[in-house]
């Protein structure tokens, strides 16, 4: 691509790539810049800056209570996905390799049903009855679990590729493990980093998650995205403060998942 | 052998969590929609379909789902084609830099994206205001279905970028330079050799785009506070409104907005098909 650096192609190039930037960044900016303001109407900058907006979210114990249980469902999905879908690896690639084709059938559902259309069934199926869990984080955790399934199981097999699964089994028994010892003593910490990576992306994305929550769970064990939402009638500038402390910290994890990826390079 | 086969049963036995969880929480809730889309008051048959398109409200929530899908789509890509084609001739640091902020702002939709695009574009809004003031627009409404779209739009960009810039590797600098040897022009070049090679990555990607627009919920429910006539906002309010529950229209609707996506990946693969570049 070197070669395009130079001659007239190259400042139309930029000049692309920096509106489709201003693009992106446009609605951030602006309410980055609004939930700093005093008061911003109809000039091109607003009258002054204040840190108030800010003070009063992280002071209001709705929202911390909120940010605390989007936490704890998004941990706790990330942790069932994990002890479900990394046994569920393991033994298709190292036992059964043919099922990989039914799993990647399987794992397309998640992405081919929107969460609308599963909360139909979920809402009759468990608001009452032997597993009434409507209402509660329970249905949340394992709706999230199903949301991160395509992507984690996706970029746990391209892990699993890079480090020739069998080769690794056959050398640890070969050299006197068995198979529990190989699989979480040898295999296991080789996956590590392409893991987290995985719970860091996974992690971002149900953060956001709206859907489920605000249809099944609703305000009986509020998150972060619903409280937002019931807050649409409060100031403009305390619910851009709201956002933006929001896009930080899916900010952050994103940024952790590059550096890691980087890393791994 | 006899331990070789109970190590085959342990490892199915392995699969069993997981295969409980997935029925609770996929198989099962989208079977009760498939089997409760064909049951109503009058027992089993077709009425709540034939209720859905009698109803000129239920066919505008359709239509409208289907137009926003439809534009927005259409201006994501043709905006993600232009962006991540750049992205490939400026230097890496740009590159990296842009690369990463759209992997970023793809996480940026649903609710919060709506308060953003409510606090700059809405009535009162700050780029609203000035675009009133310097007399470029007399009016504008973010509410509407053009507000919409645009909406929409801005969350498919970061996702269109994400799934193209990979499929420009498919396009080789050389044939550029022999076709530009051979004496074509640029035009000629995209037309004949550029588009056609880039053509299963395109409709791959707007097929994505389709799909991603139709089923959203979030940003429009927050944007309108549910009044906007898409079909998601339906089926939504037929479980968990306020009046007039009805869980086996709300099914049909689904199973209708499901058919429509599974009808456009269907046309989506067979167009594939008839390309003739994919039998390489």
């Amino acid at each position: 691509m070197s070669r395009a650096e130079t001659g007239p192609g190259s400042l139309y190039h930029r000049l692309t790539v920096y509106v489709l930037f201003l693009i992106l960044l446009l609605p951030l900016a602006g309410t980055l810049l609004y939930s700093i303001a005093t008061s911003w109407s109809a000039s091109i900058l607003p009258s002054g800056l204040t840190f108030k907006w800010y003070i009063a979210l992280w002071s209001d114990p709705r929202f911390l209570t909120a940010f605390g249980q989007s936490l704890l469902v998004c941990v706790g999905a990330l942790l069932l996905s994990v002890v479900l879908i990394l046994p569920l690896l393991f033994v298709v690639h190292y036992h059964f390799p043919r099922l990989d084709a039914l799993m990647n059938i399987l794992i397309l559902l998640p992405f081919a049903v929107p969460p609308v259309v599963s909360s139909v069934g979920l809402l009759q199926l468990y608001g009452s009855g032997p597993m009434a869990m409507v209402g509660t984080p329970w249905i949340l955790i394992g709706c999230y679990f199903t949301v991160a399934l395509p992507f984690m199981y996706r970029a746990i097999t391209n892990n699993l590729q890079a480090i020739n699964l069998r080769d690794l089994m056959d050398a640890a028994q070969l050299l006197g493990a068995n198979t529990w010892q190989a699989a979480f003593l040898v295999v296991l910490p080789n996956l590590r980093k392409g893991l987290m990576i995985a719970l860091l992306l996974s992690f971002s994305f149900l953060f956001g998650e709206f859907v489920f929550a605000n249809l099944l769970v609703g305000t009986r064990y509020e998150t972060l995205q619903v409280y937002l939402n019931n807050m649409r009638n409060s100031s403009g500038h305390f619910n851009s403060a709201l956002v933006i402390s929001y896009f930080f910290f899916v900010l952050v994890m994103t940024w952790a998942a590059n550096r890691l990826n980087k890393d791994k390079a | 052998m006899n331990s070789f086969t109970r190590g085959k049963w342990l490892a199915l036995l392995c699969l069993l969590p997981f295969a409980v969880f997935f029925i609770i929480f996929q198989i099962a809730p989208l079977a009760w929609v498939m089997i409760n889309s064909v049951q109503s008051e009058s027992g089993w048959g077709l009425a709540n379909f034939s209720k859905i398109f009698a109803s000129k409200f239920y066919r505008q929530a359709i239509q409208f789902s289907l137009e926003i899908s439809f534009w927005s789509s259409v201006f994501g890509i043709l905006i993600a084609i232009l962006g991540s084609y750049s992205l490939r001739n400026v230097d890496s640091r740009l590159r990296d830099f842009v690369n990463a902020f759209a992997n970023m702002t793809s996480n940026f939709a649903g609710v919060p994206l709506a308060f953003a695009f409510i606090i700059l574009l809405g009535f009162n809004g700050a780029i609203t205001m000035m675009l009133k003031q310097s007399g470029l627009i007399e009016d504008f409404s973010i509410y509407s279905k053009t507000g919409v779209i645009i909406l929409y739009t801005y969350f498919q960009i970061p996702l269109g970028v994400l799934l193209l810039y990979p499929a420009f590797d498919a396009l080789r600098e050389d044939w550029r330079e022999s076709s530009a040897l051979l004496g074509a022009s640029s035009w000629q070049y995209w037309w004949h050799i550029g588009l056609p090679v880039m053509t299963p990555a395109l409709l791959g990607t707007f097929v994505i785009l389709l799909a991603n627009a139709l089923g959203a919920y979030a940003t429009v429910y927050a944007l309108t506070t549910g009044n906007f006539n898409v079909m998601t906002i339906r089926i939504a309010g037929l479980v968990a409104g306020d009046i007039s529950l009805d869980p086996n229209l709300a099914s049909a609707l689904a199973v209708i907005l499901v058919g429509l996506m599974t009808l456009v990946t269907v046309v989506h693969q067979w167009l594939l098909k008839r390309s003739y570049h994919v039998s390489r």
